[in-house]
């Protein structure tokens, strides 16, 4: 029997059936068409479905829809203000920061989610907030690159 | 995945009273990052998942200083490692919980879901059976409590019973001049499971420079994790010094009972438990003497 779900999706409130057994990466997917959020490995190694749930960054692979009642949850897709790139966004672009682009939008949530706990991160502090997010075309020099360059942006606009 | 009911009572009682009318055919979800892969991947099957973190008992999560710190059986690892007190006072769980997985898994996993999926390699249970832990259990039959070294009874498998819930751990006050720390061996730096762990308790005397009583506890060289009790014990009234400690790690490989696997050879796991268990006595003792445990 299908479930009924409450829930806020950026920003927005949204109502969706499913069937228990659905993962939330599933009904963000195929029954909401936020398609931004990737399925990688589908078991929680590669980070590509982050999504933030209650503001915390989560595999959606690793959340049962039905838990979403009553959530806030923030997708790829709701980062971008009114047409304009978050800095993450524009430093990803800026610094090529991607190759093939599956595992980018998992990177720009786990790094907006660092960043806004930890606004200067070190190198270190933002490959080991990174880690929960696999990337196997560039490497992840330029992904580390574009977070300091985006926190740089971000400190520039606040002074 | 095969289709399963979901439930998330609000009241312990109602949760066993499912648990228990639903038998082995049902399954318990904390933060779901083992159960939901287990779930999917057919290792498990489940007719009603058990969603148990609307109950206020299982999130509790309590720490005064000078006191026992409990942790109800869904907080999660994230909420532990933001924690500056328990830092203090635990930190080799706070070392273990930052390191299983990376911050979206830490988000979601529970202690008590990495204690009640009983992997041999669980980066947590080592500091747990270090500190003393105890597991509270509610069930059809009423409540028990077993400390955690008596917890899990082989890989994937405890003492739990049908219809039974791991409701809270507690972790008791550990006393003046402790310090603790756990590490793991990784091919990688993060998102990887133990080839070797190990987590070591010291308490030191007044100087710092003798240990008064130590525990090293063993993870992914036995099917559970196992306490170095001969090492442990040679330790009371030695010196704090690296020959010691690594005199310590020769004794430890002694309890482990490691296998050949993917991840390693049982003689390159043994090779390890001493190297991990010299490394996290130092660092232990170094907590003390730096004051970063906090004395109790």
């Amino acid at each position: 029997m299908k479930t009924h779900v409450t829930t806020t999706i950026n920003g927005e409130s949204v109502e969706f059936l499913c069937q228990p057994r659905q993962s939330l990466l599933e009904v963000l997917r195929d029954e909401l068409s936020l398609t931004g959020c990737k399925e990688g490995c589908n078991n929680g190694n590669c980070g590509a479905c982050t999504v933030m749930l209650n503001g915390s960054p989560v595999d959606s692979c690793l959340v049962l829809a039905v838990e979403a009642e009553e959530a806030t949850i923030e997708t790829i897709e709701g980062v971008a203000d009114k047409g304009h790139l978050h800095p993450l966004q524009q430093c990803f672009l800026e610094g090529a920061a991607l190759q093939c682009g599956i595992c980018t939008p998992g990177f720009i949530m786990a790094a907006k989610a660092l960043l806004e706990k930890n606004p200067q991160p070190t190198e270190e502090e933002i490959r080991f907030g990174l880690a929960g997010n696999l990337c196997r075309c560039t490497g992840y020099d330029k992904i580390v690159r574009a977070v300091q360059a985006a926190a740089e942006l971000q400190k520039e606009s606040v002074s | 995945m095969i289709d399963f009911e979901y439930t998330a009572p609000t009241h312990l009682d109602a949760a066993i009273k499912q648990l228990a009318a639903t038998g082995e055919k049902a399954q318990v979800l904390a933060g779901g990052t083992d159960i939901i892969v287990q779930l999917q991947e057919g290792h498990r099957s489940a007719e009603l998942v058990v969603d148990i973190k609307k109950i206020p008992e299982l999130t509790q999560f309590e720490y005064c200083d000078g006191e026992e710190l409990k942790l109800g059986a869904g907080v999660t690892c994230q909420q532990i490692y933001d924690d500056p007190k328990v830092a203090a006072a635990f930190p080799a769980l706070t070392d273990a919980v930052r390191i299983i997985g990376g911050w979206q898994i830490q988000s979601r996993a529970s202690v008590g879901g990495n204690l009640c999926n009983s992997s041999p390699a669980a980066d947590s249970i080592a500091p747990l059976i270090a500190y003393n832990a105890l597991a509270h259990i509610a069930g059809p039959n009423g409540r028990r409590t077993v400390p955690v070294d008596q917890f899990c009874t082989a890989p994937g498998r405890n003492i739990l019973e049908d219809g039974e819930l791991l409701v809270t751990l507690t972790l008791p006050r550990q006393g003046p001049f402790n310090g603790s720390a756990y590490q793991r061996f990784i091919p990688r730096n993060e998102m990887d499971i133990a080839v070797a762990g190990a987590g070591s308790w010291v308490r030191l005397d007044e100087s710092g420079n003798h240990i008064k009583d130590a525990k090293i506890v063993l993870s992914a060289v036995a099917p559970i994790p196992v306490i170095a009790e001969e090492a442990s014990q040679w330790l009371i009234g030695k010196a704090v010094s690296e020959a010691n400690f690594a005199e310590a790690g020769e004794l430890a490989r002694r309890a482990a009972s490691p296998i050949d696997d993917m991840r390693g050879t049982a003689e390159y796991r043994t090779h390890l438990v001493g190297v991990l268990t010299r490394r996290t006595l130092a660092k232990a003792c170094e907590r003390v003497q730096q004051g970063s445990s906090k004395v109790l």
